[in-house]
Protein backbone atom coordinates (compact mmCIF):
# COMPACT_ATOMS: atom_id res chain seq x y z
CA UNK A 1 0.00 0.00 0.00
CA UNK A 2 1.25 3.34 -0.64
CA UNK A 3 1.66 5.53 2.20
CA UNK A 4 0.32 9.21 2.05
CA UNK A 5 3.08 12.33 3.04
CA UNK A 6 0.70 14.79 5.61
CA UNK A 7 2.43 18.23 6.61
CA UNK A 8 0.54 19.90 9.30
CA UNK A 9 0.61 21.49 12.31
CA UNK A 10 -0.50 20.15 16.04
CA UNK A 11 -0.42 22.22 18.49
CA UNK A 12 1.37 24.82 17.11
CA UNK A 13 4.01 22.69 15.93
CA UNK A 14 4.26 21.25 12.07
CA UNK A 15 3.98 17.81 12.17
CA UNK A 16 4.90 15.08 9.51
CA UNK A 17 3.58 11.61 9.44
CA UNK A 18 2.98 8.65 7.06
CA UNK A 19 -0.28 6.97 6.66
CA UNK A 20 -2.73 5.00 4.97
CA UNK A 21 -4.70 6.96 3.13
CA UNK A 22 -7.74 5.40 4.84
CA UNK A 23 -6.31 5.33 8.26
CA UNK A 24 -8.67 7.94 10.84
CA UNK A 25 -7.06 11.27 12.08
CA UNK A 26 -7.79 9.36 15.79
CA UNK A 27 -5.22 6.49 14.87
CA UNK A 28 -2.53 7.88 13.24
CA UNK A 29 -2.15 10.56 16.20
CA UNK A 30 -2.00 7.72 18.67
CA UNK A 31 0.11 5.04 16.62
CA UNK A 32 2.22 7.47 14.42
CA UNK A 33 2.85 10.84 16.24
CA UNK A 34 2.40 8.89 19.72
CA UNK A 35 -0.14 11.76 20.87
CA UNK A 36 -1.95 8.93 23.27
CA UNK A 37 -4.00 11.60 24.99
CA UNK A 38 -6.72 11.17 22.69
CA UNK A 39 -8.91 8.15 22.96
CA UNK A 40 -10.59 5.93 21.30
CA UNK A 41 -14.44 5.72 22.78
CA UNK A 42 -17.05 3.92 20.01
CA UNK A 43 -14.68 4.41 16.78
CA UNK A 44 -18.13 6.11 15.30
CA UNK A 45 -18.36 9.50 16.25
CA UNK A 46 -21.17 9.08 19.47
CA UNK A 47 -19.04 9.43 22.37
CA UNK A 48 -16.47 12.38 21.97
CA UNK A 49 -13.41 10.78 23.56
CA UNK A 50 -11.90 11.48 20.73
CA UNK A 51 -12.59 15.08 20.17
CA UNK A 52 -9.94 17.61 18.65
CA UNK A 53 -9.97 20.79 17.25
CA UNK A 54 -9.82 21.29 13.20
CA UNK A 55 -8.75 24.51 11.88
CA UNK A 56 -10.46 25.86 15.41
CA UNK A 57 -13.59 23.29 15.04
CA UNK A 58 -14.26 20.34 17.31
CA UNK A 59 -14.53 17.17 15.90
CA UNK A 60 -14.54 13.83 16.19
CA UNK A 61 -11.08 12.41 15.25
CA UNK A 62 -12.20 9.01 14.69
CA UNK A 63 -14.70 10.70 11.50
CA UNK A 64 -11.91 12.31 10.23
CA UNK A 65 -9.25 10.43 7.44
CA UNK A 66 -5.75 11.38 7.68
CA UNK A 67 -5.18 12.81 4.74
CA UNK A 68 -7.17 15.54 5.41
CA UNK A 69 -5.16 17.12 7.49
CA UNK A 70 -2.72 18.04 5.18
CA UNK A 71 -2.21 21.40 5.56
CA UNK A 72 -4.81 22.50 8.08
CA UNK A 73 -3.92 22.94 12.01
CA UNK A 74 -5.09 20.51 14.37
CA UNK A 75 -5.08 20.90 18.65
CA UNK A 76 -5.15 18.08 20.92
CA UNK A 77 -5.50 17.45 24.79
CA UNK A 78 -1.32 17.94 24.84
CA UNK A 79 -1.27 21.32 23.65
CA UNK A 80 -3.97 22.16 26.44
CA UNK A 81 -1.74 22.39 29.33
CA UNK A 82 0.95 24.80 29.49
CA UNK A 83 4.04 22.09 30.24
CA UNK A 84 4.06 21.61 33.58
CA UNK A 85 0.80 24.02 35.08
CA UNK A 86 -1.89 22.68 34.31
CA UNK A 87 -5.09 24.76 32.70
CA UNK A 88 -7.49 26.43 34.07
CA UNK A 89 -10.08 23.73 33.19
CA UNK A 90 -8.07 20.27 34.07
CA UNK A 91 -7.38 21.81 37.22
CA UNK A 92 -11.09 21.99 37.86
CA UNK A 93 -11.66 18.88 36.75
CA UNK A 94 -9.48 17.45 39.28
CA UNK A 95 -10.97 19.75 42.06
CA UNK A 96 -14.72 18.80 41.48
CA UNK A 97 -13.44 14.90 41.38
CA UNK A 98 -15.35 15.12 37.70
CA UNK A 99 -13.21 12.05 36.48
CA UNK A 100 -13.37 8.75 38.09
CA UNK A 101 -11.75 6.17 34.95
CA UNK A 102 -10.69 8.99 32.69
CA UNK A 103 -11.60 7.74 29.24
CA UNK A 104 -13.93 10.24 28.46
CA UNK A 105 -12.03 13.16 30.11
CA UNK A 106 -9.50 14.28 27.36
CA UNK A 107 -12.44 14.78 25.08
CA UNK A 108 -14.79 16.60 27.54
CA UNK A 109 -11.44 18.77 28.62
CA UNK A 110 -10.99 19.25 24.30
CA UNK A 111 -14.67 20.19 24.47
CA UNK A 112 -14.99 22.07 27.40
CA UNK A 113 -12.00 24.95 25.83
CA UNK A 114 -13.81 24.94 22.43
CA UNK A 115 -16.92 26.07 24.47
CA UNK A 116 -15.54 28.56 26.64
CA UNK A 117 -13.79 30.23 23.99
CA UNK A 118 -16.72 30.50 22.23
CA UNK A 119 -18.93 31.46 24.68
CA UNK A 120 -16.91 32.24 28.13
CA UNK A 121 -20.21 32.60 30.39
CA UNK A 122 -22.17 29.81 29.35
CA UNK A 123 -25.58 28.61 31.23
CA UNK A 124 -25.85 25.38 32.76
CA UNK A 125 -28.22 24.18 30.14
CA UNK A 126 -25.95 25.26 27.13
CA UNK A 127 -23.67 23.08 29.11
CA UNK A 128 -25.01 20.47 28.79
CA UNK A 129 -26.15 20.79 25.39
CA UNK A 130 -22.87 21.51 24.22
CA UNK A 131 -21.31 18.40 25.94
CA UNK A 132 -24.54 16.31 24.77
CA UNK A 133 -21.71 14.37 21.97
CA UNK A 134 -19.42 13.84 24.99
CA UNK A 135 -20.20 10.19 26.74
CA UNK A 136 -19.14 9.66 30.63
CA UNK A 137 -20.26 6.36 31.96
CA UNK A 138 -18.49 6.87 35.45
CA UNK A 139 -20.06 10.19 36.99
CA UNK A 140 -23.11 10.90 36.04
CA UNK A 141 -22.08 14.18 34.58
CA UNK A 142 -23.02 16.65 37.66
CA UNK A 143 -19.51 17.00 38.85
CA UNK A 144 -18.41 17.64 35.08
CA UNK A 145 -20.86 20.43 34.30
CA UNK A 146 -19.85 21.77 38.10
CA UNK A 147 -16.00 22.10 37.09
CA UNK A 148 -16.55 23.47 33.56
CA UNK A 149 -19.34 26.03 35.08
CA UNK A 150 -16.22 26.52 37.91
CA UNK A 151 -13.39 26.49 35.37
CA UNK A 152 -16.01 29.23 33.51
CA UNK A 153 -15.98 31.07 35.94
CA UNK A 154 -12.36 31.38 37.01
CA UNK A 155 -11.45 32.12 33.41
CA UNK A 156 -13.79 34.96 33.90
CA UNK A 157 -11.51 36.19 36.56
CA UNK A 158 -14.69 36.14 39.22
CA UNK A 159 -13.77 32.61 40.96
CA UNK B 1 -8.95 -1.06 18.14
CA UNK B 2 -10.94 -4.29 19.30
CA UNK B 3 -9.45 -7.47 17.38
CA UNK B 4 -12.46 -8.69 16.33
CA UNK B 5 -12.68 -5.60 13.23
CA UNK B 6 -9.31 -5.85 12.71
CA UNK B 7 -9.80 -7.34 9.11
CA UNK B 8 -12.27 -4.44 8.45
CA UNK B 9 -10.16 -2.28 9.83
CA UNK B 10 -7.96 -2.86 7.23
CA UNK B 11 -10.24 -3.05 4.73
CA UNK B 12 -11.04 0.97 5.62
CA UNK B 13 -7.18 1.32 5.20
CA UNK B 14 -6.49 0.01 2.23
CA UNK B 15 -8.64 2.33 0.59
CA UNK B 16 -6.98 5.44 -1.86
CA UNK B 17 -7.61 9.24 -1.09
CA UNK B 18 -7.84 12.39 -3.21
CA UNK B 19 -9.04 16.16 -2.86
CA UNK B 20 -9.82 17.27 -5.82
CA UNK B 21 -9.73 21.45 -6.23
CA UNK B 22 -11.79 21.94 -8.89
CA UNK B 23 -15.61 20.18 -9.50
CA UNK B 24 -14.24 19.61 -13.49
CA UNK B 25 -11.05 17.30 -11.22
CA UNK B 26 -13.72 15.88 -9.07
CA UNK B 27 -16.12 14.53 -12.11
CA UNK B 28 -12.81 13.12 -13.40
CA UNK B 29 -11.84 11.40 -9.86
CA UNK B 30 -14.96 9.79 -9.71
CA UNK B 31 -15.52 8.70 -13.74
CA UNK B 32 -11.99 7.37 -12.54
CA UNK B 33 -12.84 5.71 -9.59
CA UNK B 34 -15.46 3.73 -10.69
CA UNK B 35 -18.50 2.29 -8.58
CA UNK B 36 -16.15 1.61 -5.66
CA UNK B 37 -15.50 5.67 -5.34
CA UNK B 38 -17.28 7.55 -3.03
CA UNK B 39 -17.73 11.06 -2.58
CA UNK B 40 -16.69 11.75 0.97
CA UNK B 41 -18.18 15.79 2.80
CA UNK B 42 -18.50 15.81 6.18
CA UNK B 43 -17.99 12.24 6.48
CA UNK B 44 -20.14 11.61 9.53
CA UNK B 45 -21.90 8.72 7.64
CA UNK B 46 -19.80 7.29 5.29
CA UNK B 47 -16.80 6.94 7.50
CA UNK B 48 -18.94 5.22 9.73
CA UNK B 49 -20.81 2.81 7.09
CA UNK B 50 -17.05 1.88 6.08
CA UNK B 51 -15.97 1.34 9.84
CA UNK B 52 -18.79 -0.97 9.90
CA UNK B 53 -18.77 -2.57 6.91
CA UNK B 54 -22.05 -1.27 5.38
CA UNK B 55 -20.20 0.56 2.40
CA UNK B 56 -16.72 -0.51 1.15
CA UNK B 57 -15.28 2.78 -0.55
CA UNK B 58 -12.02 2.05 -2.36
CA UNK B 59 -11.61 5.84 -3.31
CA UNK B 60 -12.59 9.01 -1.07
CA UNK B 61 -13.00 12.05 -3.33
CA UNK B 62 -12.71 14.51 -0.60
CA UNK B 63 -14.86 17.72 -1.75
CA UNK B 64 -14.05 19.67 0.90
CA UNK B 65 -11.02 21.17 -0.80
CA UNK B 66 -13.55 22.63 -3.50
CA UNK B 67 -14.20 26.01 -3.26
CA UNK B 68 -17.80 25.88 -4.97
CA UNK B 69 -18.61 23.43 -2.42
CA UNK B 70 -17.69 25.11 0.39
CA UNK B 71 -19.59 28.27 0.02
CA UNK B 72 -21.95 29.84 1.58
CA UNK B 73 -23.94 32.87 -0.16
CA UNK B 74 -26.29 34.56 0.76
CA UNK B 75 -27.91 37.72 -1.53
CA UNK B 76 -30.55 39.16 -2.88
CA UNK B 77 -31.21 36.64 -5.08
CA UNK B 78 -31.02 33.87 -2.07
CA UNK B 79 -28.85 31.36 -0.84
CA UNK B 80 -25.95 29.08 -2.41
CA UNK B 81 -25.39 26.83 0.09
CA UNK B 82 -22.84 24.53 -1.19
CA UNK B 83 -22.54 20.80 -0.37
CA UNK B 84 -19.83 20.78 1.64
CA UNK B 85 -20.40 23.37 4.56
CA UNK B 86 -19.96 22.02 7.74
CA UNK B 87 -23.78 22.22 9.79
CA UNK B 88 -21.89 24.54 12.24
CA UNK B 89 -20.86 27.66 9.73
CA UNK B 90 -24.62 27.92 8.81
CA UNK B 91 -26.07 27.99 12.17
CA UNK B 92 -23.80 30.35 12.78
CA UNK B 93 -24.67 32.97 10.46
CA UNK B 94 -26.72 35.68 11.34
CA UNK B 95 -28.38 35.99 8.18
CA UNK B 96 -28.52 32.67 8.02
CA UNK B 97 -30.97 32.95 11.15
CA UNK B 98 -32.53 35.98 10.03
CA UNK B 99 -33.54 34.66 6.38
CA UNK B 100 -33.93 30.80 6.66
CA UNK B 101 -34.95 30.47 10.64
CA UNK B 102 -36.66 27.20 10.10
CA UNK B 103 -33.60 25.49 7.95
CA UNK B 104 -31.69 27.25 10.32
CA UNK B 105 -33.16 25.67 13.16
CA UNK B 106 -33.40 21.80 11.66
CA UNK B 107 -29.27 22.34 10.54
CA UNK B 108 -28.73 23.27 14.69
CA UNK B 109 -30.66 19.49 15.62
CA UNK B 110 -28.20 17.51 13.58
CA UNK B 111 -26.20 15.68 16.37
CA UNK B 112 -23.60 16.41 18.61
CA UNK B 113 -21.01 19.80 18.74
CA UNK B 114 -18.67 17.59 17.35
CA UNK B 115 -20.81 16.47 14.68
CA UNK B 116 -21.67 19.75 13.54
CA UNK B 117 -18.02 20.41 12.97
CA UNK B 118 -18.17 18.50 10.09
CA UNK B 119 -21.60 17.48 8.63
CA UNK B 120 -23.38 18.84 5.95
CA UNK B 121 -27.15 19.58 4.91
CA UNK B 122 -25.70 18.47 1.47
CA UNK B 123 -25.03 14.80 3.40
CA UNK B 124 -28.16 15.02 5.41
CA UNK B 125 -29.79 15.00 1.48
CA UNK B 126 -27.70 12.68 -0.04
CA UNK B 127 -27.78 10.67 2.84
CA UNK B 128 -31.43 9.76 1.86
CA UNK B 129 -32.68 9.01 5.57
CA UNK B 130 -36.29 9.47 5.38
CA UNK B 131 -36.06 11.49 9.07
CA UNK B 132 -32.97 13.54 8.04
CA UNK B 133 -34.17 17.15 9.78
CA UNK B 134 -33.17 19.30 6.97
CA UNK B 135 -35.36 18.04 3.89
CA UNK B 136 -38.53 18.89 5.51
CA UNK B 137 -37.18 22.47 5.55
CA UNK B 138 -35.53 21.68 1.81
CA UNK B 139 -38.94 21.64 0.49
CA UNK B 140 -40.94 23.46 1.65
CA UNK B 141 -38.41 26.32 1.13
CA UNK B 142 -38.21 25.43 -2.63
CA UNK B 143 -34.61 24.17 -3.05
CA UNK B 144 -33.25 23.03 -6.13
CA UNK B 145 -30.27 20.60 -6.24
CA UNK B 146 -27.28 21.54 -8.42
CA UNK B 147 -25.61 18.35 -9.61
CA UNK B 148 -22.38 17.68 -11.38
CA UNK B 149 -21.36 14.97 -13.09
CA UNK B 150 -19.45 13.95 -16.35
CA UNK B 151 -22.68 14.31 -18.26
CA UNK B 152 -22.96 18.48 -17.30
CA UNK B 153 -24.68 20.04 -14.70
CA UNK B 154 -28.46 19.65 -13.92
CA UNK B 155 -31.03 20.55 -11.84
CA UNK B 156 -33.10 19.27 -9.69
CA UNK B 157 -36.13 20.10 -6.87
CA UNK B 158 -35.29 18.90 -3.54
CA UNK B 159 -38.84 17.88 -3.86
CA UNK B 160 -38.04 15.05 -6.39
CA UNK B 161 -34.10 14.47 -4.84
CA UNK B 162 -35.02 11.65 -2.42
CA UNK B 163 -36.64 8.74 -3.89
CA UNK B 164 -36.33 6.00 -1.28
CA UNK B 165 -34.72 5.21 2.03
CA UNK B 166 -30.95 5.68 0.86
CA UNK B 167 -32.15 6.17 -2.47
CA UNK B 168 -31.26 9.63 -4.05
CA UNK B 169 -31.55 10.60 -8.48
CA UNK B 170 -27.65 10.75 -8.17
CA UNK B 171 -26.77 8.68 -10.92
CA UNK B 172 -23.22 7.27 -10.71
CA UNK B 173 -20.32 9.27 -10.76
CA UNK B 174 -22.50 12.33 -10.13
CA UNK B 175 -22.34 14.43 -7.05
CA UNK B 176 -24.28 17.26 -5.47
CA UNK B 177 -22.65 20.89 -5.54
CA UNK B 178 -24.72 23.33 -4.18
CA UNK B 179 -28.50 23.87 -3.03
CA UNK B 180 -30.08 27.12 -4.00
CA UNK B 181 -32.84 28.69 -2.66
CA UNK B 182 -35.07 32.04 -3.63
CA UNK B 183 -34.45 34.81 -1.12
CA UNK B 184 -37.78 34.97 0.76
CA UNK B 185 -40.32 37.35 0.06
CA UNK B 186 -41.90 40.14 2.13
CA UNK B 187 -43.54 38.98 4.80
CA UNK B 188 -42.59 35.51 4.20
CA UNK B 189 -40.88 32.75 6.98
CA UNK B 190 -40.19 29.25 8.00
CA UNK B 191 -39.95 26.95 11.08
CA UNK B 192 -39.00 23.40 11.97
CA UNK B 193 -40.33 21.22 14.25
CA UNK B 194 -39.51 17.62 15.10
CA UNK B 195 -40.32 15.10 18.15
CA UNK B 196 -37.84 12.82 20.00
CA UNK B 197 -38.28 11.08 23.40
CA UNK B 198 -35.32 12.80 24.58
CA UNK B 199 -33.78 16.65 24.31
CA UNK B 200 -30.64 15.70 22.23
CA UNK B 201 -28.43 13.14 20.15
CA UNK B 202 -31.74 11.21 18.46
CA UNK B 203 -33.42 10.60 15.20
CA UNK B 204 -36.42 12.10 14.56
CA UNK B 205 -40.39 10.33 15.16
CA UNK B 206 -41.52 13.14 13.02
CA UNK B 207 -40.71 16.11 11.51
CA UNK B 208 -42.57 19.10 10.74
CA UNK B 209 -41.13 22.33 8.42
CA UNK B 210 -44.15 25.12 6.95
CA UNK B 211 -43.25 27.99 4.71
CA UNK B 212 -45.62 30.68 4.91
CA UNK B 213 -46.20 34.43 3.83
CA UNK B 214 -48.81 36.92 5.53
CA UNK B 215 -50.09 39.85 4.19
CA UNK B 216 -49.98 43.15 6.16
CA UNK B 217 -53.46 42.50 7.04
CA UNK B 218 -52.23 38.74 8.74
CA UNK B 219 -53.81 36.60 6.03
CA UNK B 220 -51.60 33.96 4.53
CA UNK B 221 -51.01 34.20 0.92
CA UNK B 222 -48.96 31.24 0.66
CA UNK B 223 -47.80 28.19 2.40
CA UNK B 224 -45.75 24.96 2.32
CA UNK B 225 -46.04 22.16 4.90
CA UNK B 226 -43.67 19.23 4.64
CA UNK B 227 -42.89 16.24 7.12
CA UNK B 228 -39.93 13.96 7.28
CA UNK B 229 -40.14 10.69 8.99
CA UNK B 230 -43.64 9.70 8.13
CA UNK B 231 -43.11 8.11 4.98
CA UNK B 232 -40.07 6.54 2.73
CA UNK B 233 -38.93 10.20 1.95
CA UNK B 234 -39.74 13.23 3.50
CA UNK B 235 -43.04 14.62 1.92
CA UNK B 236 -45.39 18.23 0.80
CA UNK B 237 -48.93 17.98 2.64
CA UNK B 238 -50.53 20.06 0.04
CA UNK B 239 -53.62 19.80 1.82
CA UNK B 240 -52.06 21.72 5.01
CA UNK B 241 -50.73 24.18 2.82
CA UNK B 242 -54.42 25.02 1.39
CA UNK B 243 -55.52 24.84 4.61
CA UNK B 244 -52.93 27.74 5.85
CA UNK B 245 -53.77 29.71 2.44
CA UNK B 246 -56.42 32.74 2.62
CA UNK B 247 -56.62 32.27 6.22
CA UNK B 248 -55.42 34.08 9.27
CA UNK B 249 -54.25 31.17 10.79
CA UNK B 250 -56.94 30.99 13.22
CA UNK B 251 -57.45 27.87 14.95
CA UNK B 252 -59.69 26.39 13.18
CA UNK B 253 -57.40 26.70 9.87
CA UNK B 254 -54.91 25.15 12.03
CA UNK B 255 -56.60 22.41 12.96
CA UNK B 256 -57.54 21.44 9.15
CA UNK B 257 -54.14 21.47 8.45
CA UNK B 258 -53.26 19.27 11.56
CA UNK B 259 -55.81 16.53 9.75
CA UNK B 260 -54.33 17.16 6.48
CA UNK B 261 -51.02 16.55 7.73
CA UNK B 262 -52.77 13.35 9.50
CA UNK B 263 -54.31 12.03 6.04
CA UNK B 264 -50.85 12.68 4.36
CA UNK B 265 -48.61 11.28 6.92
CA UNK B 266 -48.18 6.90 5.46
CA UNK B 267 -45.64 6.21 9.02
CA UNK B 268 -44.64 2.89 9.67
CA UNK B 269 -44.37 1.17 12.99
CA UNK B 270 -41.23 0.80 14.70
CA UNK B 271 -38.99 1.07 17.98
CA UNK B 272 -39.52 4.91 17.75
CA UNK B 273 -43.32 5.05 17.76
CA UNK B 274 -46.53 3.51 16.41
CA UNK B 275 -48.20 4.73 13.16
CA UNK B 276 -51.08 6.13 14.78
CA UNK B 277 -49.31 7.91 17.03
CA UNK B 278 -46.52 9.62 14.50
CA UNK B 279 -49.94 10.20 13.09
CA UNK B 280 -50.93 12.59 15.80
CA UNK B 281 -47.59 13.79 16.49
CA UNK B 282 -47.53 14.96 12.75
CA UNK B 283 -51.02 16.84 12.88
CA UNK B 284 -49.92 18.73 16.45
CA UNK B 285 -46.02 19.60 15.09
CA UNK B 286 -47.57 21.33 11.98
CA UNK B 287 -49.76 23.52 13.85
CA UNK B 288 -47.00 24.41 16.07
CA UNK B 289 -45.12 24.45 13.04
CA UNK B 290 -47.33 26.62 11.35
CA UNK B 291 -47.82 29.19 14.42
CA UNK B 292 -44.32 29.55 14.93
CA UNK B 293 -43.38 30.32 10.92
CA UNK B 294 -46.66 33.07 11.65
CA UNK B 295 -45.44 34.44 14.24
CA UNK B 296 -42.09 35.11 12.81
CA UNK B 297 -43.57 36.33 9.25
CA UNK B 298 -45.66 39.09 11.09
CA UNK B 299 -42.48 40.62 12.34
CA UNK B 300 -41.93 41.15 8.51
CA UNK B 301 -44.80 42.91 7.81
Amino acid sequence: MAKTHVITEVNGEEAEFLCEPGQTLLETLRDELNLTGTKEGCGTGDCGACSVMLDGRLVCSCLVLSPEVDGRKLETIEGVADGEKLHPIQQKFLEHAALQCGVCTPGFVVATKALLEKNPDPTEEETRYWLAGNLCRCTGYDKIIRAVLDAAAELRGEA
Amino acid sequence: MPLENEGEDWRMLDAQYISPRSVAEAVEALKGGGKDAMVLAGGTDLLVQARTGLRDPRLYVDLKRIPDLMALDISSKGLHLGASVPAAQIFENEDMKALYPGLTEAVDLIGSTQIQGRATVGGNLCNGSPAADTVPSLLVLEAICVIAGSEGERRVPASEFTTGPGETVLRPGEFLVRIEIPAPSKGAADAYLRFIPRTEMDIAVVGAAVSLTLDSSGCCEAASVALGAVAPTAILVEGAASALIGSTLDEAALERAGSAAYEAAQPIDDKRGTAEYRRRVASVLTQRSARMAAERARGRN
